[in-house]
């Protein structure tokens, strides 16, 4: 089980050709991921790793049984490879291109939305359904099957508590890596909806960090909605200067807008613990699971 | 990327949008020359990237050619919150009526533009958007349909407006749009565009910030921006960018640097946690190699503030041996001139550690562990 990806899952990797997309399609391969055709214009008729490549989405899926994407295009040309998957039916597309233009993002995100599609990113480090499939770069000796279900706006962040829980025995159900970007196609809100309907996510982790609202949204849905899932949050931030971009485009804080203080607050109005450090998140979680 | 006023008002003016007569000065004689060519009273206006510059006292109002020189040189030799100011914008002063807020930015939720439309303009908007929403108009923009001429009447008659103003104000407001699409803008707004006495509409004060993932499309830009965003960045950050590294200045005495936004923000995070205090925040990115981390740390070393160094990798992409042959290679450069912490783990993290080992340097495991001993070294 857990969500969006998994056994199920049959992908075509978009840019498979360069340098990422190759590598990562080795390792995708390597984790027992289900990659069945790959896609870059000029380049059809080829083969990466022994996977076939098209020269388009539509020819892959002619050919092949489908189900989703995952996208190494380079910038300028990686907002129109997810039009291209959406438009061809894909309802699950991984965007792991950083640096999208925001109207381009807007602009997929609005059809994605019409069709019923999901989006995973931009500039996301991807979704993995520990023992699965794994839809990303992540480095997937730190995941392990179990009952957590994480949603993260920070890459290397998630590994780093995922280190933890894996270590101190907290598996993970599934792992969504949002994406570092202002505007992406899964909110926290978004992905609790799914775990609350995933019957192997028993608990689940949200790593924040400062700009936008998406935490206070989560705290406040969770807080109405009578989310009945153990939740833990982390917030990365604290220490964050007012106007300045720390380091992921949508990490800033606007005037009095998007700061850490407003988010922790938020989860614990909503009485979810909130991780002052990392090692806590699983300390937070053991008390959790045994209360539940 | 952010734009000054003058540049702003330049291409609003080429989108047919009003802005008061005016010109760039960079030395009172210059500014005075120019006035000469302007009808008074005259405002003097700092040039500089940051808000708030009215209260600073960066804008002047002056009725003689004599008092814009004057202006003007009290204005160039003024610092704006640390920023030195380098030119003036001097324009005939607008005679006001009524301020009113107009702007266009990107709305993270919704994932849309948005329009924003208020009657009180000239004060500090996002004050306004925070204490009293409501006196915000706010339309939000469906990408496949954009901002309508019925959008933007609907607006202006909204904050007030009807008859032959409402047409005037609602056609500069679809202008503005033509111009954020066309341009990628992250931000563009007029506070306050000004209802004049005669009853015409001019954008007095314009900020521009354009979308810097899309400033690959848009080279006019592109072209100036590392030189001109000087007035706007340290010394360390502008070294920070010409390496290609995430790097924000901060007012402690720990350098931090570590891979990954998110990892680096809650090192520094656990650093205060511990009572010290972050004297940057330096993002090496994924899959950093070896000339990326000696750049990061050379930068780290140079900065006079700090009195140690903190350096928090977790591989993933990144591979720990790169990292260990880059922190060898500044030792064997410039040497540690401060005591360093490392914690270094995953992927190749056994050849990262020997590599270390054998130069002579103790890697720590925890990243808390990291933290704590960092702080106290920065005590000496």
């Amino acid at each position: 089980m857990g969500i969006i990806v998994g056994k199920e899952t049959r992908v075509v990797v978009q840019g498979i050709t360069g340098t990422q997309g190759s590598f990562h399609t080795r390792l995708m391969l390597d984790y027992g991921t289900s990659i069945v055709a790959g896609v870059t214009p000029g380049k059809g008729g080829t083969e990466v790793h022994n996977v076939p490549v098209y020269d388009t989405v539509k020819e892959a899926i002619l050919r092949h049984d489908v189900n989703a994407s995952i996208i190494f295009v380079p910038q300028p040309f990686a907002a129109e490879a997810a039009l291209e998957s959406i438009e061809a039916g894909i309802r699950t597309v991984a965007i792991i291109t950083e640096h999208i233009p925001l109207r381009d993002t807007i602009d997929v995100l609005t059809h994605a939305k019409r069709k019923g599609a999901t989006i995973i990113g931009p500039n996301t480090p991807g979704i993995i359904t520990p023992g699965e499939c794994k839809l990303g770069i992540m480095p997937s000796h730190v995941f392990r099957h179990g009952t957590v279900g994480i949603a993260s706006r920070s890459g290397t962040l998630t590994y780093e508590i995922a280190v933890e829980l894996t270590k101190y025995g907290f598996g993970q159900s599934t792992c969504v890596g949002l994406g570092g970007d202002p505007m992406v196609g899964l909110s926290f809100v978004d992905v609790l909806k799914m775990f609350s309907k995933d019957s192997q996510t028993r608990a689940v982790v949200l790593i924040g960090e400062i700009g936008g609202i998406a935490e206070e949204q989560a705290a406040e849905y969770i807080a109405t909605k009578e989310f009945s899932k153990h939740v833990v949050a982390f917030v990365a931030g604290r220490t964050a200067p007012s106007g300045k971009r720390m380091g992921h485009a949508g990490a800033i804080v606007i005037g009095r807008a998007g700061t850490a203080k407003s988010k922790i607050e938020a989860f614990k109005a909503a009485g979810i613990g909130v991780a002052a450090k990392v090692s806590d998140v699983r300390k937070l979680l053991a008390g959790g699971i045994q209360e539940g | 990327m952010k734009l000054f006023e003058h540049e702003a008002k330049t291409i609003l003016a080429g989108y047919a949008i009003p802005v008061p007569k005016g010109a760039l000065a960079t030395s009172p004689g210059q500014a005075k020359k120019l006035a000469s060519q302007l009808r008074p009273p005259f405002a003097v206006k700092a040039q500089v990237l940051i808000a708030g510059r009215g209260k600073a006292g960066g804008i002047q109002f002056a009725h003689t050619l004599d008092e814009a020189e004057n202006a003007t040189k009290k204005i160039l030799n003024m610092e704006i919150r640390g920023l030195k100011v380098h030119k003036v914008l001097i324009e005939e002063k607008v005679q006001v009526r009524k301020e009113l807020y107009f702007g266009i930015t990107t709305d993270r939720s919704r994932r849309c533009y948005v329009a924003l439309a208020s009657a009180s303009g000239g004060v500090d908007v996002e004050e306004i958007a925070y204490t009293t929403p409501r006196k915000m108009i706010k339309t939000l923009i469906d990408p496949t349909i954009g901002f309508r001429g019925y959008h933007a009447r609907e607006m202006a008659s909204k904050i007030g407006y009807s008859g032959k103003l409402m047409l005037k104000l609602a056609a500069i407001y679809e202008k503005l749009f033509k111009f954020a699409m066309e341009n990628d803008v992250e931000l563009v707004e007029m506070n306050p565009i000004v209802e004049t006495s005669d009853g015409t509409f001019v954008a007095a004060d314009a900020r521009i910030i354009i979308d810097d993932s899309a400033l690959y499309r848009h080279p006019q830009y592109s072209q100036r921006l590392i030189s001109d965003q000087k007035t706007e960045l340290t010394l360390q950050e502008i070294k920070a960018r010409k390496a290609g590294l995430a790097y924000v200045e901060l007012e402690g005495n720990i350098g931090i640097m570590g891979n990954g936004a998110g990892l680096v923000m809650a090192t520094l995070d656990a650093v205060q946690l511990y009572n010290g205090s972050p004297a940057n925040f330096l993002d090496v990115g994924g899959g950093a190699s070896e000339s990326q981390i000696d750049a990061a740390l050379a930068i780290l070393l140079a900065d006079d503030k700090s009195s140690a160094i903190l350096i928090n990798i977790l591989g993933g992409i990144t591979r720990c041996d790169e990292v260990a042959r880059g922190i060898l290679a500044t030792r064997n450069k410039v040497g540690f001139t401060k005591p360093i912490v490392i914690r270094l783990v995953g992927t190749n993290e056994d050849e990262g550690r020997r590599i270390l080992a054998e130069a002579g340097i103790h890697v720590l495991d925890s990243m808390e562990e990291a933290a704590k001993k960092a702080v106290e070294l920065s005590r000496g």
